[in-house]
């Protein structure tokens, strides 16, 4: 059965995401924290993680650097504030690189077992609402206009039969 | 978002006059007459069109009695975008890959050696 992701807004400032995997947490709390997986799943599907540090302690800061397939490069990085394995991971974030965020973000992960299955959830708290909507909005575009056009474009689109 | 307000959203959308006469709206308010100038229709058939728009929320129409003025309602359409959105998608993708990932450590242990 397909896991669903599940992306919401909580309060003014927050996004919260929910997400189910077949696997015990601690092997998923891995999966966030040790570079060779880092590597294999993070970011889009069309960018690769050329570069993947992880300093996992207290104050000690992680480094992503995403290379898009036209060439685009994208820096996240942030610092650890909480690190308990395998249930919660908290770091400070800031992606310079996004236009929509600005500043830094809080994000909270926590992760639930039961009966095999690991329930992710991650919690990233923004600086104020006008970014948090910014974020959550953006597919690297802002503004009615051009977010509405790409819209208009997916909406008269024929669906594929068969695909996924 | 409620899944009815995206289906009536994303149903007033799946027409090229009604997604033309938002893309005019975008640029700014206009009267009926001024929105029906680009295309081979009648006044009224604009306004059926019209209709459609203010029913999903997607549309508002001024009070004065002369021109009643159209205008854009931009929140059900962010709120379609952010469903359509970058960032679902870009989770989307990554936590797929990451099934492929743990499925892959949970049948081949063998590499995972390091202490934790």
């Amino acid at each position: 059965m397909r896991r669903t992701l599940s992306v919401t807004k909580s309060g003014d400032h927050e996004i919260v995401m929910t997400r189910s995997f077949d696997a015990p947490r601690a092997l998923v709390f891995d999966a966030w924290t040790k570079p060779e997986l880092v590597r294999r799943w993070f970011g889009p599907r069309d960018c690769e993680v050329v570069e993947c540090e992880i300093d996992l302690r207290v104050g000690g800061g992680w480094r992503y650097r995403l290379r898009h397939g036209g060439g685009m490069e994208m820096l996240l990085q942030g610092v650890y504030q909480e690190i308990d394995r395998p249930g919660r991971l908290i770091s400070l974030e800031t992606n310079e690189d996004c236009e929509a965020s600005e500043g830094e973000a809080l994000a909270t992960l926590t992760l639930v077992e039961h009966d095999g299955v690991t329930t992710l959830t991650q919690v990233v708290r923004y600086g104020s609402k006008r970014i948090r909507d910014a974020v959550l909005e953006s597919g690297m575009e802002r503004g009615v206009g051009e977010g509405f056009e790409k819209l208009a474009e997916l909406v008269a689109a024929p669906v594929k039969v068969g695909a996924r | 978002m409620a899944q009815d307000l995206l289906d009536v959203t994303f149903a007033a959308l799946a027409d090229p006059t009604r997604r033309a006469i938002l893309a005019r709206l975008a640029r700014g308010e206009a009267t009926v007459t001024e929105l029906a100038e680009p295309f081979a229709m009648s006044q009224p058939a604009i306004s059926k069109h019209l209709k459609v728009l203010e029913r999903a929320g997607l549309v508002a129409r001024g009070r004065d009695a002369q021109r009643r003025p159209c205008r854009l309602v931009a929140q059900p359409l962010k709120n379609a975008n952010e469903w359509l959105g970058g960032y679902r998608r870009y989770w989307d993708e990554a936590f797929t890959e990451l099934d492929l990932v743990l499925e892959g450590e949970i049948q081949h242990p063998e590499r995972r050696g390091e202490t934790d």
